[in-house]
């Protein structure tokens, strides 16, 4: 499988990345030569295979369902771009 | 003063604990050693970020608790750390520009279980951006460069990646050792490249709770070290169960160093035919050869294995690994931390933020991953590479059960190159750098780097050692045989000083 021009501009706002025209042609490129190397996939027979699902074996831990951290919102906030009276500010979403 | 420096900073982790120990020098010392040998080292650029104030405030707490009687097991050992790790109040960017003026409100796991130990933290390490390379070219802070050279050459060679930062700094002696992670090949090939040892550990045996994602089913966290001894040491404070990690594992953690030296006869040690590679350079195979020789030299059965599914490992990490990618660092939006460039409406700041923020090699990932995870794509790419993962998985069980102790492989194709070289316009040229590092993070599997010989150029060349699942003390013993055998290797020129 290779990706036109349309899209690279698809992903690109899906992956919410912008770009320019110029980097369109150059991205289509780059794309289609790492997906044109994982093509070679397809000659392994994985029918029957079950995907791997967990790197170790393990059963997922569980924790009681209490507040067990927190209540520091200063800090929380103290890298955020934007934060307006204990909340992060961003454009405004709602007309 | 440059001698008495050098004094200090040439001694193995190991054997500078051991001279802390026993009063022959403090922690301050040591620490203010490792400051100036930093400071003359500007040029391998290899530290993103120095903390000389609060490196000598921990050596001077170090020095009270050897006063004390209370030394840890690190206790006053300089480290440098790899701009991966959270570390609270000390910037942390993954060396990308989307993160550059981030400060954590906290540490994280491996870090702390360092600094409870009584290590020093010197600064943070050099690194592909977002660990996304293998040659620390992809780093907003620019290049980290090799601290060896070809014989007779001053051209700048890189460092290997992602740990390059990590790998150059403990060839070089601007650290006692040093953190780093793996998700590809990130510590192994670095380690390779620059004459020391680096560990993957088995997936969950270092948490990875404050580590800045890349591929969470992938990632693990370990040290390059000068010596088998030196990551035996270091392993042993990183790893650990985590709760805050659920992956982690709740293990006890044996003593590595008491395996460092333990007997290696009668170890079965398989070799993979699959990674005689089409082009494998005939300095690489003989390599390995003598490599199987030292093992055998020392008692071990060296055999024959097939791992048919070797050759896919790599196309199924970049599906994988990109996929995982896509989805970690959808969190980089401009809201909540890092970088911001303002747009029209909510979209449009995302969209500009993450352009401006992202760097070349980081963009393109995260686009491969959104689109093998697209509606339509996703059993053709993703759940089919999940399932090669299941086979390359079970290439290992299946030697391992067949009596296999270890898998004996070369850790990269080729020695160092030269920065630039391989950033030409396919990005595939160096992906292929991590063709016989990948498959272990494929499988969980732990392996270790240990440098082996020089190429006839005189650059470091090394070996992996793989093993069964948290079969680390074996990787520890098997390493030390190859160690004693091949010797260490040390940069006879320090050029950049």
């Amino acid at each position: 499988m290779s990706v036109d021009q349309a899209t690279v501009r698809r992903v690109a706002h899906l992956a919410r990345i912008a770009v320019t025209e110029d980097e369109v042609a150059h991205l289509q490129g780059e794309l289609n030569a790492i997906l044109a190397f994982v093509e070679q996939l397809g000659e392994v027979d994985t029918s029957g295979v079950e995907p791997m699902t967990s790197v170790i074996p393990m059963t997922l831990p569980l924790r009681a369902d209490v507040v067990s951290d927190g209540g520091y919102a200063e800090r929380v906030l103290a890298n955020a771009p934007a934060a307006d009276d204990g909340f992060f500010a961003v454009p405004k979403v709602v007309e | 003063m440059s001698h008495a420096r050098h004094e200090l900073t040439r001694l193995t982790l190991t054997a500078a604990h051991e001279g802390l120990s026993e009063g022959h020098f403090t922690a301050t010392e040591l620490t203010q050693a490792y400051l100036s040998a930093i400071e003359a080292a500007g040029d391998l650029n290899a530290y993103v970020l120095t903390t000389p104030d609060k490196a000598l405030e921990m050596a001077k707490a170090s020095d009270a608790r050897y006063t004390a009687g209370e030394a840890g097991p690190l206790e006053g050992i300089p480290l440098g750390i790899k701009d991966m790790f959270a570390t609270e109040g000390v910037r942390t960017t993954a060396c990308s520009n989307i993160l550059k003026n981030f400060v954590p409100p906290y540490e994280s796991t491996v870090t702390s279980r360092l600094w409870k130990d009584g290590a020093v933290l010197l600064g943070k390490l050099n690194q592909d951006e977002f660990a996304m390379g293998s040659s620390t070219e992809s780093s907003a802070f620019g290049a980290a460069v090799n601290p060896w050279r070809r014989r007779g050459s001053s051209q700048k060679l890189v460092p290997g990646g992602s740990s390059g930062g990590s790998a150059a700094a403990v060839a070089a002696h601007i650290c006692a050792g040093a953190a780093g992670t793996d998700t590809g090949g990130s510590i192994r090939q670095p380690a390779a490249f620059t004459g020391t040892v680096g560990i993957k550990p088995t997936y969950g045996r270092c948490s990875r709770w404050g580590v800045v994602a890349y591929a969470s089913s992938l990632d693990q966290a370990g040290p390059i070290a000068r010596s088998v001894n030196d990551a035996a040491l270091l392993l042993r404070s990183m790893a650990g169960h985590d709760p805050k990690d659920s992956t982690s594992v709740d293990l006890a953690v044996p003593d590595y160093e008491a395996a460092v030296g333990a007997s290696v006869k009668g170890k079965r040690i398989g070799i993979p035919r699959e990674y005689r590679v089409e082009g494998m350079s005939p300095e690489i195979a003989a390599l390995w050869d003598r490599g199987a020789d030292m093992l055998r030299d020392a008692g071990a059965e060296v055999v024959d294995i097939s791992l048919p599914h070797t050759k896919y490992a790599l196309p199924a990490y970049y599906i994988v690994a990109l996929a995982e990618a896509s989805s970690n660092l959808a969190r980089y939006d401009g809201v909540r931390y890092g970088e911001r460039v303002a747009g029209r409406d909510i979209v449009d700041m995302y969209e500009k933020t993450r352009a401006a923020g992202f760097g070349d090699e980081v963009r393109r990932r995260i686009m491969v991953g959104t689109y093998v995870l697209s509606a339509g794509y996703y059993d053709a790419y993703y759940l089919k590479a999940q399932k090669v993962r299941t086979l390359i998985k079970r290439d290992f069980e299946t030697v391992f059960a067949e009596g296999i102790d270890a898998v004996l492989a070369p850790a990269t194709p080729s020695p160092a190159f030269g920065i630039g070289e391989k950033s030409g316009a396919d990005p595939v040229e160096m992906y292929l750098q991590d063709v016989f590092t990948v498959t272990l993070n494929m499988a969980g599997l732990p392996g270790i780097a240990v440098p082996a010989g020089l190429s006839s150029d005189g650059l470091p060349l090394g070996l992996q050692l793989i093993g069964r699942p948290f079969g680390e003390e074996g990787l520890f013993a098997l390493g030390q045989v190859i160690e004693e055998a091949a010797g260490r290797f040390e940069i006879t020129e320090r050029w950049w000083e």
